[in-house]
């Protein structure tokens, strides 16, 4: 098996707020990125897949179509977007890294396995080049 | 439902590879210019993975202002412009970078709560880096 991975970049923002919370708690809690103004980030997405190479042409999946399912699935939805306010699954939950993380692993898995050459194992999301969060489709 | 979350910190430290149990001859083959007698740096760049449950109310499965404070105190601040020869973890035992992802790990388990710790890696330089985990 090989797993093999594919990186893009997105740019949006968002701010961290739970509305249970009290404004005190909020910013004690998440400090300056519960900005209620918003913040942005240069995000990198990195999704893995593994899978057998196929035994003609040599691929696990082809990369053209992995990336051309990330920008379909995920980029659409938050590139140059304001997370908390333009993308439904974060109505109500806060856009994390860690969120963001699940939420692309769930705008991608139907995609993938519907093409039946490989499978989602690792979907990373770097919100600078020193903070990231990874999700394995773990309950 | 379960998620990780990773944060790259960078330290720069000096460090000689030598040990008493090889002759001055054989830590030269061993170590090569590692082992030149006054010791030589690098900036090293320590990256910490953690998983746990993603907390619903924050959406976090840990306080990244924690993690950087435990991270900075236990391990940036040990080592961070030190000689590492020099701290006692690393008096009889040689500073590899291996040895410095073990200590590492040693001294940040059970320390990232509510969440636990994944791995360490250490970079080295941007061309070699080693890994460590529980497993």
């Amino acid at each position: 098996m090989i797993e093999l991975t594919r990186r893009a970049t997105f740019s949006a923002s968002h701010y961290y707020w739970n509305d249970a919370w009290p404004a005190e708690k909020n910013e004690q809690v998440f400090g300056r990125c519960a900005n209620r103004n918003g913040h942005g980030h240069n995000y990198t997405l990195e999704v893995t897949v593994a899978g057998e190479p196929d035994k003609v042409t040599g691929f696990v999946v082809d990369l053209k179509w992995l990336k051309d399912v990330m920008e379909r699935e995920v980029l659409k939805a938050y590139d140059h977007r304001h997370l908390n306010l333009e993308t439904p699954e974060f109505a109500a939950q806060n856009p994390t890294t860690e969120n963001i993380a699940i939420a692309s692993w769930k705008r991608l898995e139907p995609a993938i396995r519907a093409a039946r050459g490989a499978r989602l194992t690792k979907v990373r999301v770097y919100e600078t080049p020193e903070i990231f969060a990874e999700y394995r489709g773990e309950a | 439902m379960k998620a990780y979350f990773g944060r790259r910190y960078t330290l720069s430290a000096s460090h000689r590879l030598h040990t008493d149990a090889l002759s001055t001859e054989e830590n030269q083959a061993a170590y090569g210019k590692c082992n030149n007698p006054h010791g030589h740096g690098h900036n090293y760049v320590i990256e910490v993975l953690v998983g746990g449950e993603v907390a619903p109310e924050t959406g976090m499965v840990i306080d990244l202002a924690v993690m950087d404070d435990v991270v900075q105190t236990k391990v940036v601040q040990r080592f961070d412009h030190t000689n590492l020869n020099l701290d006692p973890i690393f008096v009889n035992r040689v500073p590899t970078t291996e040895n410095l992802c073990r200590t590492v790990y040693g001294l940040l388990q059970g320390k990232l709560t509510p969440a636990r710790l994944e791995y360490v890696r250490v970079e080295e330089t941007e061309n070699n880096f080693f890994e460590f985990s529980s497993e």
